[in-house]
């Protein structure tokens, strides 16, 4: 099977993320990559955990007097959702229906743009509040395992756009299913890593 | 039989190197331990040179066996061996022996070299010493005789002393070599370890070690020296009391040192303690206190111990340790200035 | 292909390696950026040797010092070590398991491109102000104390080359997973491979630790996060962690491969397949599991208590196991061989006792309490040079000798070869073996000077003589490949005539698809297997069809140098620099519009037709 050659649905292969070699590399080292990336935010949490409540006066923020619950909770609720149409996305993009896939791309990203967007707003409550990336160690170990989580959105987010706009005239074929299967993968990532964050930074900062 | 003359001489040369400095420097040299820690750690490296030495020789001998006998001689294809199980296990299962032979001496004596419990009973007797490292000087407190004393460490003999080790700028690391060693004085936490001055050693060492910063810390981080007085708890004691009982900034004794003296007051007082009483927090306490300077062993931890080498720090000691927190920090002296001030500080002692 | 390549122009020539996606021209690019930084290196450490060889030197002042070692440090393991390990497995991996490229070519270029420019970056410092001065562990108190840009140089410049390393071991581990040639099982897998293989994996989980790390001390130094600044709550302690984290795995990343060349050449010059192999399979695969385990005995004197210390002291020796079945697999391959001491041969035996030594001291350093005293001192320094000198740096010496047929179709002069071993090798125990005595006499490792009268001095000048030694031996090896490409005297498939691997069976250089038809493998040392059988060359497994390449391209190039752009608006933007930001701005947009161009532009590669695959053989037999 050649990456150019045209389909329907009817020679579509079973697994089309996987079906020439270039594509079962793709898929591997993609992986591979994702195994890399869960090492990055292991570390960058295990920072997190150390720094949480080291802050510089008695008088500073710590993490229960800042997080607002049911902001995150709503956030958690767009991504995981997002997650899971990511999920229909692939499953029409396995059917060979390329319209279907993109409705359902297109709404990922626009969950995904939602969670963004209540990140900042978030973000920005905090900063009012004095807490921000330079004022304490736990500020910067916030910021940055968040904000490292939010980058990863937002790059998604681009790359997600870039492959619908690229695709949206010429449909599925072999070069272009393994990349949005891959696109797929990633989005998980980042939605298990937040499910991670949410617990650890804001249900366990609740507690204590 | 030239190039045999020239072989000789170079083997000559090596052991000669070898045997002049044998086992290094008795107030320096790990390998002449002078107190229980480095005691208990010179065994450790013997423990572990002897099997390791047993190991060298076991594959010396075969490095050796496949030299002579193996070489290619003929266009022959040898015996294509896949492996052998019953060497692999021997070779996997004696090295584990060796290494537990090692293991359970290592792990007692980390436990023994970190046990600091004495430090935090109550109504302890044990001495405590607080060692804050700076920018390249060494800071040292007793907290239960109230005393501050610096560069210089003075500590009673045949018992252990506790040190709680901090750092008020960057990283450095406490070592002194033939007692034992080593520590980091983290800039976060204070690290708690003791060690003990073999009184025998300390008289062979003419009671005087040689103390070094282990952590890169900057320019001057080579010469980050101090001494240590290995003294009889007699005589040690006796020091403290006399510490003790300098309240107040001495007299200078003599016009020149009294000239010295209102020098001092006016440029050097700002950063440098001239009372040994411990009133200063640590971090107020900015450069080292001089107290008892005229019974140091060394000007600025490496230079030595008299009024010529005193004045040329004075003068520039960015000569002499570079990058260190003193130069520019007061007014350029005059040679009359330098004598006066050198005058006075030599005769600042707690001891007659 | 090679008698085309040289008709054409300097300027073409090097339009060729700039937008090059064939492995082999990567690995010559990875062999000559890595050779460039290693004679850096290495004068940096004559500079370090000079400056020590008499007590109270004035050579280099002390602000230069710290310099000079942490610039010798940082070169030598990021830019020198890391890359020659690359070069080889680039060169040689691919070829092993019959493969006609990597699984990646595209990303086998930016991660070289990556190297290259942070490489380059770090070195600037030189010229822009100071190289950074915190040592190569640039511990944070000591990194945020600096002044200057230097340690911002450190910073951005091994975040670049990281990021190009971690890439490039994903694009191994693919490789090795999907691209083996019929037949080629794991068990199959010349050891070398193997080693490329566990390596790969150590990259792929111990270079996001560091990259972490120096985000976090970028984030203290540029952009006034806290940490390590005690004051706000930071703790120092982290970097620590992070740094060995990767560090330690840092260490077997390249010693593994180094193990790799000494298991091809034990075999392939004692005409013996290497003994155990199964075992030494497991071995590699248990140091480089084991590798993690072990960080914290680089802060046996940080203070983590008792308990951290005598754990990380029993998993460290517990290295020793699996090291010592090396080394005795490697005698026993020897043994009952037919030994001929060839220059690779001669690099390969001086390496077994130069890494025993090294490892024993390494099990001496694991006893936690006795560290105490060996930390930080010349001991260390003797023994990590032990290891790293006397087994990855043996086996790079090694390995350009074994491969250099392979790679450049020429043959090194033997006997220049064996000139450079013997300097080499007396002038390094010279210099190093006399440090372990220092370091127990009481010299802390990273002193710009000493004073006299402490012991100290014969044995620094001893050292100091043996740098010199080690230089000329250098300078040897400079003159041979250079009298070498002048001659150029071509060789056939196994110019070394007791070839066991794949590698051995195809012409050297190998054509830039390497294999016409891809071999089928029978067994652990494929082309011997045959050889045996009366063989010329490997059976194909496929018949005569077209071949699918890779197209050339320049966006890695582009990409790496965006982010080189950048790294210099990052760091003079704390100097509010009114074009820092801009610039940084633009660097980015170089980067991420490559990204988008890679991404939105098709690239479907092209195929070498089966015709003239066939016209190549004719022409190969008129030649």
């Amino acid at each position: 099977m050649h990456a150019d050659e045209k389909f329907t649905y009817e020679t579509w292969p079973a697994a089309p993320e996987k079906s020439t070699l270039e594509s079962k590399n793709k898929f591997l080292g993609f992986w591979f990559f994702l195994g890399g990336e869960t090492v990055l935010f292991a570390s960058l949490f295990a920072t997190y955990l150390a720094l949480k409540d080291k802050v510089p006066s008695t008088t500073h923020h710590l993490a229960k007097d800042l997080f607002e619950l049911p902001l995150t909770f709503v956030a958690t609720m767009l991504l995981l959702t997002s997650s899971l149409t990511s999920v229909y996305a692939m499953y029409h993009m396995k059917n060979f229906a390329f319209k279907k896939m993109m409705v359902w791309l297109g709404l990922t990203a626009l969950l995904g743009a939602g969670f963004l967007g209540l990140e900042v707003y978030e973000f920005t409550l905090y900063v009012h509040e004095g807490h921000t990336f330079t004022s304490s160690a736990f500020g910067s170990a916030f910021y940055t395992l968040v904000g490292f989580h939010g980058g990863h959105v937002a790059f998604g987010l681009l790359w997600c756009l870039t492959l619908m706009i690229r695709n949206s005239k010429r449909g599925l074929d072999l070069y272009n299913a393994p990349k949005f299967y891959v696109f797929s993968l990633y989005w998980h990532f980042i939605d298990v890593v937040w499910v991670f964050i949410f617990t650890v930074v804001y249900l366990m900062g609740m507690v204590g | 039989m030239k190039r045999l003359a020239k072989w000789r001489l170079i083997s000559l040369f090596g052991i000669l190197a070898l045997v002049l400095s044998g086992c290094g420097e008795p107030y320096l040299s790990t390998l002449k331990p002078a107190g229980e820690v480095a005691e208990t750690q010179y065994d450790l490296m013997k423990l572990s040179t002897l099997i390791m030495v047993g190991v060298i020789v076991i594959v010396a001998i075969i490095f050796v066996l496949i030299l002579v006998r193996f070489k290619r001689k003929d266009d022959r294809i040898p015996k294509q061996v896949e492996g052998s199980h019953k060497l692999e296990i021997i070779w996997t299962a004696v090295p584990i022996l060796l290494l537990l032979i090692l293991a359970v001496p290592t792990v007692a004596a980390t436990f023994k070299l970190a046990d600091v419990s004495p430090m935090d009973k109550k109504n302890s007797k044990a001495l405590v010493i607080n060692v804050r490292s700076h920018l390249y000087w060494w800071d040292f407190e007793y907290p239960g005789q109230k005393i501050v004393t610096s560069q210089d460490l003075v500590v009673p003999t045949d018992e252990k002393v506790y040190f709680n080790l901090k750092s008020t700028d960057v990283k450095h690391s406490f070592w002194i070599p033939a007692v034992g060693g080593k520590l980091d004085t983290n800039t976060e936490n204070v690290n708690k370890f003791w060690l003990e001055f073999d009184d025998k050693k300390s008289n062979e060492a003419g009671n005087l070690f040689y103390g070094k910063c282990a952590e890169l810390c900057g320019p001057s981080h080579a010469l980050m020296d101090f001494k240590v007085k290995a003294i009889s708890r007699d005589k040690f004691d006796a020091w403290i009391t006399a510490m003790q009982n300098v309240k107040e900034p001495q007299k200078a004794q003599g016009a020149v040192a009294a000239q010295g003296q209102e020098i001092f007051n006016q440029s050097c007082i700002g950063c440098h303690a001239v009372t040994p009483s411990n009133k200063m927090p640590e971090t107020a306490r900015l450069a080292p206190n001089l107290s008892n300077f005229g019974e140091r062993s060394r000007v600025a931890g490496v230079l030595d111990h008299n009024k010529k080498e005193l004045k040329n720090w004075i003068r520039n000691p960015e000569t002499y340790k570079p990058g260190n927190m003193m130069t520019g920090k007061y007014p350029e002296m005059s040679e009359e200035q330098l004598d006066a001030l050198a005058e006075y500080l030599m005769g600042l002692k707690a001891q007659e | 292909m090679s008698t085309y390549a040289q008709k054409k122009g300097f300027g073409a020539t090097l339009w060729d390696f700039l937008t090059t996606v064939d492995h082999k021209k990567i690995a010559i690019l990875y062999l000559i950026a890595g050779g460039f930084f290693f004679l850096v290196g290495g004068l940096e450490a004559v500079f370090i040797r000079i400056q020590l060889a008499v007590p109270n030197n004035d050579f280099v002042s002390a602000g230069l010092f710290n310099e000079i070692i942490t610039m010798h440090g940082t070169t030598m393991i990021f830019l020198a070590a890391m890359p020659l390990v690359f070069a080889f497995m680039n060169a040689v991996m691919p070829l092993q398991i019959g493969a006609r490229d990597v699984a990646f070519p595209f990303v086998n270029a930016l991660g070289f491109w990556l190297f290259f420019f942070g490489g380059i970056f770090l070195n600037l410092s030189w010229f822009l102000g100071g190289a950074p001065d915190a040592g190569w562990t640039s511990y944070a108190s000591l990194a945020l104390h600096s002044k200057g840009h230097g340690v911002d140089f450190y910073i951005l410049g091994l975040q670049i080359s990281g990021i190009g390393t971690l890439i490039g071991g994903i694009n191994f581990l693919v490789t090795i997973i999907n691209m083996r040639a019929p037949g080629m099982t794991y068990m199959r897998m010349p050891l070398f491979t193997w080693t490329t293989f566990v390596t790969s994996a150590l990259i792929l989980f111990a270079f996001p630790p560091l990259t972490v790390g120096l985000v976090l001390m970028m984030f203290d130094r540029l952009f006034g996060a806290n940490f390590f600044d005690p004051t706000l709550g930071g703790n120092t302690v982290i970097w620590e962690h992070l740094f060995w984290i990767f560090g330690h795995p840092e260490v077997y990343i390249l010693i593994l491969p180094a193990f790799g060349i000494f298991s091809e050449i034990f075999p392939i010059f004692s005409r013996k397949r290497l003994f155990g192999y199964s075992s030494m399979v497991f071995a590699t695969v248990l140091i480089g599991f084991l590798g993690f385990m072990v960080w914290a005995h680089h802060m046996f004197t940080t203070g983590l208590g008792p308990v951290a210390n005598a754990i990380f002291a029993v998993a460290t020796m517990a290295i020793g196991v699996p090291t010592g079945i090396k080394i005795f697999n490697w005698l026993l391959t020897m043994w009952g061989g037919s030994v001929k001491f060839t220059t690779p041969m001669h690099w390969a035996m001086a390496f077994i006792p130069s890494f025993l030594a090294g490892g024993v001291t390494g099990v001496m350093l694991a006893s936690a309490a006795a560290d105490y005293q060996y930390h930080d001192t010349y001991f260390v320094v003797a023994h990590f040079h032990y290891v790293i000198v006397g087994g990855v740096v043996f086996a790079v010496f090694a390995g350009t000798h074994l491969y250099w047929p392979k790679m450049f179709g020429t043959m090194l002069n033997e006997v220049l070869g064996k000139i450079t071993f013997w300097l080499f090798f007396i002038g390094f125990h010279l210099t190093f073996f006399i440090q372990h005595f220092l370091g127990l006499w009481g010299m802390p490792r990273r002193v710009f000077t000493y004073l006299p009268g402490q012991g100290f001095d014969a044995a620094n000048m001893v050292s100091s003589i043996g740098a010199a030694f080690m230089g000329l031996g250098v300078i040897v090896m400079l003159y041979n490949i250079i009298i070498t490409s002048v001659k150029n005297v071509k060789v056939g498939n196994d110019p070394w005539g007791d070839g066991r691997t794949l590698e051995w069976a195809i012409p050297s250089p190998p054509p830039f698809y390497n294999f016409k038809q891809l071999p089928l493998v029978r067994g652990l040392d494929a082309y011997w297997l045959e050889k045996m059988d009366g063989k010329k060359g490997m059976t194909p497994a496929e018949p005569l069809g077209d071949i699918h390449m890779p197209n050339s391209s320049f966006l890695p190039f582009m990409m790496a140098m965006g982010l080189f752009i950048a790294a210099f608006g990052a760091m003079y933007h704390v100097n509010d620099k009114a074009w820092a930001l801009p610039v940084m701005i633009i660097g980015l947009l170089v980067t991420f519009g490559s990204m988008f161009l890679r991404s939105v532009k098709d690239d479907h590669g092209f195929h070498i037709h089966k015709e003239d695959l066939m016209d190549e053989e004719d022409k190969g037999v008129k030649a």
